[in-house]
């Protein structure tokens, strides 16, 4: 179970605002964060990964302390163990696709890594250069990488912002297949009412900072809303094998 | 050619050889530094820095030839420590061309690691990477092109270099008699063919490492 209490100035459009986060998120949940941009999602994310530090609070990750203001103890980002997925991707440009996964292990370990090419359908690029790939290839192979690590915590900024929708909706099975694969946590940021339908086990909504709202989406959106959007997806991937086979 | 011509050729080869090795060596980190860090004497040090390109190299040399000088504190330390006489030999005229090219190799080193985003550095963080692998590894692979540009620079500025060396080194064949400074020292005793011959090898050397540079990095904006 990953617990969350912190407090955090930050600038937004608006103003300064105070990012205020208190919850738990129980084990193998896929955790949508919510809201507009400039509520708080990244700077949450960049938090729970340890590249941003809260003013005051703590952060404890299966009995593990990573952040007590209290007692000083602040993990770096590198004991945390957790895959962050950028929104620019950060794939390593000096690294071809099989470079980037093989970057990530502690101990190389080839059949991994076969293992994670082949799941990602990133085997006919592994020498490819992430320069050479398209939108969609790159966020592949940039879940890949994060997986490599084996993550006990798996966090995604944005990652289908980038891309059309078509796209999307491929992705957005490949990080089912990731979550399912780690069996832990994923935390997702998106500002996307129908990627959050679609994906998340459960929703927190994030406003100025704020959480206003944590639950199951169709909890959050309403049985409406959440119908409307399941259908809406049913219906274009229905038509798109229809027209495109 | 005769041996001083040579003699004077590899000297000055071997001054901004070393030059340029040991300000590799410093720049890479005062790059990271400059790059990344924010720190109070920040704007102040990054105008040291800066300042061989503005400031006449006789000013340098004037001030590096009175720390040197043992009648002061530097000097007097050199000397009588480190048993070390900078004035007028290859030390002293090395220590001025370092300090003096600094920014050739610093400022392209700067720029490069500026021109890397931020989430290279912390996608290596997150994937439990060390700070040593993560400049070895990511950085500098990735920076490949301002290197090149910052070594090429200093090493191209060093060969010309005239006024601090003048000044710190004097003109001692063997020691301190670079090419730059046997051309002016050719052409006040009226043997135009030597200085020629100076001025034609410095001329290809310069044409052919700033011919190498731009196409290496073609159209990247390294500096």
């Amino acid at each position: 179970m990953l617990k969350i209490d912190i407090e955090r100035p930050m600038l937004t459009s608006e103003g300064k605002k105070t990012l205020k986060i208190c919850s738990e998120i129980e084990d193998r949940e896929l955790l949508c964060l919510f809201g507009h941009s400039g509520s708080g999602k990244t700077t949450l994310l960049r938090i729970l990964a340890g590249l941003t530090t809260p003013s005051k609070g703590k952060i404890v990750y299966n009995d593990t302390v990573w952040f007590d203001s209290d007692k000083k103890i602040n993990l770096s980002p590198q004991l945390r163990n957790v895959g962050y997925m950028f929104q620019d991707y950060a794939l390593f440009p000096n690294m071809s696709v099989e470079g980037n996964i093989c970057f990530a292990q502690k101990k190389k370990d080839t059949e991994a890594i076969e293992g994670l090419l082949e799941l990602f359908d990133l085997s006919a690029l592994r020498k490819q250069k992430p320069t050479q790939l398209s939108g969609g290839q790159r966020q592949r192979v940039a879940l890949a990488r994060a997986l490599a690590a084996k993550p006990s915590l798996l966090l995604l900024d944005e990652p289908l912002s980038a891309l059309d929708f078509e796209m999307r909706s491929a992705l957005q099975h490949e990080i089912r297949k990731a979550h399912q694969l780690l069996n832990t946590v994923t935390i997702l940021v998106s500002h996307d009412v129908n990627e959050v339908c679609s994906l998340a086990s459960s929703v927190m909504t994030i406003k100025n900072g704020k959480v206003m709202a944590q639950g199951r989406p169709k909890d959050i959106f309403g049985e409406g809303t959440f119908q409307h959007y399941s259908q809406f997806l049913g219906e274009i991937t229905a038509l798109s094998e229809l027209f495109l086979g | 050619m005769n041996d001083d011509f040579l003699q004077t050729l590899l000297l000055t080869g071997k001054l901004a050889t070393i030059t340029t090795i040991i300000l590799l060596f410093i720049g890479l980190p005062l790059g990271y530094l400059l790059a990344y860090k924010r720190f109070r004497f920040k704007p102040l040090i990054e105008a040291l820095i800066s300042m061989p390109l503005v400031l006449p190299p006789t000013v340098l040399g004037f001030y590096m030839l009175v720390a040197y000088s043992p009648q002061n504190t530097i000097g007097h330390f050199l000397e009588h420590t480190l048993n070390l006489r900078l004035a007028f030999s290859f030390e002293g005229i090395l220590v001025a061309s370092v300090l003096f090219s600094l920014p050739f190799m610093v400022q392209p080193l700067q720029n490069g690691f500026a021109s890397i985003p931020r989430s290279y550095r912390e996608a290596s963080y997150t994937l439990g990477k060390s700070f040593f692998i993560t400049f070895t590894r990511v950085l500098i692979p990735n920076i490949k092109p301002s290197i090149i540009t910052a070594i090429a620079m200093t090493f191209a500025h060093c060969i010309g270099e005239f006024g601090v060396v003048i000044m710190v080194g004097g003109n001692m064949p063997g020691e301190t008699r670079v090419a730059s400074i046997a051309i002016y020292d050719e052409v006040q005793s009226l043997n135009y063919d030597t200085a020629n011959k100076y001025s034609f090898v410095l001329f290809i050397v310069s044409m052919v490492i700033l011919t190498i540079i731009y196409s290496i990095n073609g159209n990247k904006k390294t500096f």
